[in-house]
């Protein structure tokens, strides 16, 4: 009964060493006292145990069955499964706000650890930023989302068990990976507000963040990813992608962070773009910040929306005025001392990148604009409207095939001034492949022309091959691919990682939009239907017993001509605790295609409402995000940042003192 | 020139800001229920303690709460005290949505029933037709039987203040 309070009083304890994180650096910096500013590593360090201790009791009262805390009381149930009592921890939002202020705080470790080559001043003001921002998040937790408060004296026998959507695998790993990402950037976020307060703009400030930056949306990439695979097989629609508030509320700081890399490539290297990639390194974090104030406020409606309450609403919007207000005063306020030293012909590895960027800056403005436009309307007192997904494939498949076609320019070109018509010439050939490709396509799958599949197809050729040419010149330069592998930057094989990766998921999209094939019907036990190559029959339902639900659980044998190729078991569940019925969708998972088979409502008579889908290369989207997500762990791992990083902190403190 | 465009970020962020801040007072989870300005729906059910049968007939002829909920609610329990409160000054009336008779009439024998009437609805047949989500949600019906308001989640005293007592003194001759 006692560990729930430690539970507490280390959440109020994390409060309190934030503060101190958030106030001793800076004010050691301002009055430059060493000592004060050396507080800083410890105490992020502090910070994230006393976090990790009470985000460990609160799990603890899950697997325990404590219903005295009321949100162990809310979300779990005797019933539920041991793997489901850990991840129901985060799965309401007092919980996923502990989940998020740890994760804040270990990113705070990991910086304290890792930021050995960074000048003392610089990694101090760093962790003071992110102190500040855990302030925020942890006051909020403390007054208007304390997962700790206990429903004394009479507790509940049995809890109202986890929401039936979220027990599944899927939602053990898609919110930590997800948070991840979105907290990461308040690692670029805060190298940015640092450099501003310091007034030190050169360019190793974007070479400190930039490893942050990739890792942060290496784990964004793979959280979205996760997301869309969990309501691909978890919603029972069999869509990948709603463009739900919320899943666009991780997709806007994505395009901005996606923008933030590139441009920050350029900022190190070149020294340019300065202003430009501050301002996208403070908007990517507060993106992330609006995300959480969008899903958790009750701002906008969702599937997904767990628990929303306008006083909490309040509090975020103060946070977000705080937070984003204050870094961008700061930013104008500083932004205009910044030089920009350097020049770029029109067609340049710099103007490409710049392409880049306006482009993921636009698709990352129109999806914001497209969410927030219901609210937008309300507000000025029109109709309760919602943008669905013809407004944001209109506006945003055009955007995505310009940004796509120039993906083949960027890594071929060079720096500076690269008009030099040699560098783009097999890029004739790769054009007329990728045409080819996109006609022929259908031949060679054997399915109908469709107009979007030919470009899809021809632009994921199209990236595909460009890259290889890369890929091919930098053999060339380095003698073998054993050489390239071992001596190119990692950031090299990254990008190409990424970009292919890219590529296969446009494939995997078109693929899907354009030649799913798809029928509900009436079937009972016995009938039998044609899908696609194969035959699909209905064997029988039964009642089965899972551990908190009961089920109607179908048998689906799926025949090949007349060999049985797999039998699959779909299932219409309905949870004990909330009555909740879920479609528990059988799908056979495959290189070229899934099967997917989902049960409707019953009919009557023993028949049932089913629904047959096969969905050509579907895995090729997540398989592709994933691929993306690869590429962004691998070029952190380029020694360069470790050695590098030890030189220039050196010569910036040698620069530090001189000035 | 530079000096001015700098500014444009927070200038943008300070419209938004603006729009955020109205938003939030238009809670979209109070969604324009379909059955507001109309009479509970036509409805056959039986009462959780004796069994007899109940129809519209059978509700208050004065301004109550048709109060949603179940034993399995978490939310209902922690609403529960306040409805009691609540019963001495306006009539109540439960819904018992998709649940068990014993496991309901413990909850009540332990709880305390402040209820006035009892509808048993075990297969959320009702529910259905009021356009119910989920427990607890209560509507608000006035004296001549017309559903004024609908609430998802728990009713406590803010709830009330701010939305129920002004609907009720709207429509209360």
């Amino acid at each position: 009964m006692i560990l729930p309070e430690i539970g507490h009083f280390a959440l109020v304890l994390a409060f309190a060493i934030a503060l101190c994180q958030a106030v001793f650096p800076i004010y050691g910096y301002y009055t430059q006292q060493e000592g004060f500013m050396a507080t800083a590593k410890p105490l992020a360090v502090m910070q994230g145990l006393a976090l990790a201790l009470s985000f460990g009791l609160l799990m603890y009262g899950f697997l325990s069955h404590d219903f005295s805390l009321k949100y162990v009381a809310d979300n779990s149930n005797l019933d539920l499964p041991w793997y489901f009592r850990m991840s129901a921890v985060w799965g309401a939002h007092e919980g996923s706000l502990l989940l998020w202020a740890l994760i804040l705080a270990l990113w705070g470790v990991a910086v304290s650890l890792l930021s050995r080559g960074i000048p003392e001043k610089m990694g101090s003001l760093v962790l003071s930023v992110m102190g500040m921002i855990a302030v925020g998040f942890l006051a909020f937790m403390l007054f208007t989302s304390n997962p700790f408060v206990r429903i004394l004296p009479f507790m509940p026998g049995n809890g109202a068990d986890l929401n039936p959507l979220l027990q599944d695998p899927g939602l053990i790993f898609h919110p930590p990976m997800l948070y991840m990402g979105y907290v990461g950037l308040s690692v670029a976020f805060s190298f940015a507000v640092a450099s501003l307060i310091s007034g030190e703009f050169d360019s190793s400030w974007a070479r400190w963040s930039r490893p942050w930056t990739v890792v942060a949306w290496a784990f964004l990439t793979i959280g979205i990813a996760l997301g869309s695979w969990w309501a691909y097989y978890e919603l029972g629609w069999g869509g990948w992608w709603f463009w739900d508030p919320v899943e666009n509320a991780s997709l806007i700081p994505w395009f901005i962070a996606t923008a933030l890399m590139h441009s920050l490539a350029v900022t190190e290297k070149q020294g340019l773009f300065r202003r430009w990639t501050l301002l996208l390194a403070i908007a990517a974090f507060s993106m992330s910040l609006l995300g959480t104030f969008l899903v958790r406020s009750g701002v906008l409606t969702s599937v997904h929306a767990f628990a929303n309450d306008p006083e909490r609403g309040v509090f975020i919007l103060g946070f977000l005025v705080v937070v984003v207000g204050g870094s961008l005063t700061l930013y104008a306020v500083r932004a205009s001392k910044v030089s920009t030293p350097g020049e770029f012909g029109w067609i340049s590895r710099e103007s490409f990148l710049l392409f880049n960027n306006l482009l993921l800056t636009v698709m990352a403005v129109s999806v914001l604009l497209g969410t927030l436009y219901p609210l937008l309307v309300d507000a000025l007192g029109g109709d309760k409207v919602s943008v669905g997904a013809p407004f944001f494939n209109a506006v945003f498949v055009p955007l995505a095939a310009i940004l796509v076609s120039g993906m083949a320019f960027g890594p071929l070109s060079v720096w500076r001034q690269s008009d030099d018509p040699k560098l783009f010439r097999p890029l004739i050939v790769t054009l007329i492949v990728s045409i080819l490709g996109g006609l022929l396509w259908p031949i060679i799958f054997e399915n109908e022309f469709a107009t979007g599949t030919a470009i899809g197809v021809s632009l994921a050729v199209w990236v595909a091959i460009a890259t290889q040419i890369d890929v091919f010149r930098k053999v060339r330069a380095y003698g073998s691919l054993k050489t390239l592998l071992a001596r190119v930057e990692r950031g090299i094989i990254g990008m190409w990682m990424a970009h292919l990766g890219v590529a296969f998921m446009i494939f995997g999209v078109v693929m899907v939009e354009n030649h799913t094939e798809h029928r509900d019907l009436r079937m009972g036990a016995g009938d039998t239907q044609v899908l696609g190559r194969y035959d699909v029959r209905m064997k029988g339902i039964e009642i089965i017993q899972g551990p908190n639900y009961m089920a109607d659980q179908a048998t689906f044998e799926i025949y090949e001509g007349e060999h049985l190729y797999k039998t699959v078991y779909p299932q219409k569940r309905r949870y004990n605790a909330s009555s909740m019925v879920m479609t528990e969708a059988a799908i056979d998972s495959g290189f070229t295609r899934d099967l997917y088979i989902a049960m409707g409502e019953p009919l009557g008579g023993g028949d049932w409402a089913i629904r047959l889908s096969v969905k050509p290369f579907v895995n090729w989207i997540w398989g592709g995000a994933f691929l993306m997500g690869f590429g962004g762990f691998v070029s952190i791992t380029d020694q360069r940042y470790r050695r590098r990083a030890k030189k220039s902190g050196a010569s910036a403190e040698a620069g530090g003192a001189a000035a | 020139m530079n000096r001015v465009l700098v500014w444009v970020p927070l200038a943008v962020f300070a419209v938004l800001v603006g729009f955020f801040f109205r938003g939030l007072d238009l809670n979209p989870g109070e969604q324009p229920s379909a059955l507001i300005g109309k009479p509970v729906p036509e409805f056959l059910a039986t009462d959780l303690y004796t069994g007899r049968s109940l129809s519209n007939k059978d509700l208050p002829n004065e301004a109550f709460l048709l109060n949603v909920w179940a034993s399995w609610c978490i939310t209902c329990q922690v609403e529960h005290p306040y409805l009691t409160e609540l019963s001495q000054t306006l009539p109540i009336v439960g819904l018992n949505y998709k649940d068990t008779i014993p496991a309901s009439t413990n909850w009540l024998a332990k709880l305390g029933d402040p209820y006035q009437m009892q509808i048993s609805d075990p297969d959320g047949r009702l529910g259905l037709d009021l356009g119910v989500a989920g427990a607890p949600e209560t509507f608000v019906v006035d004296a001549q039987g017309i559903i004024r308001l609908k609430i998802q989640g728990e009713i406590n005293d803010r709830v009330y203040e701010r939305d129920i007592q002004p609907i009720l003194e709207e429509f209360t001759p």
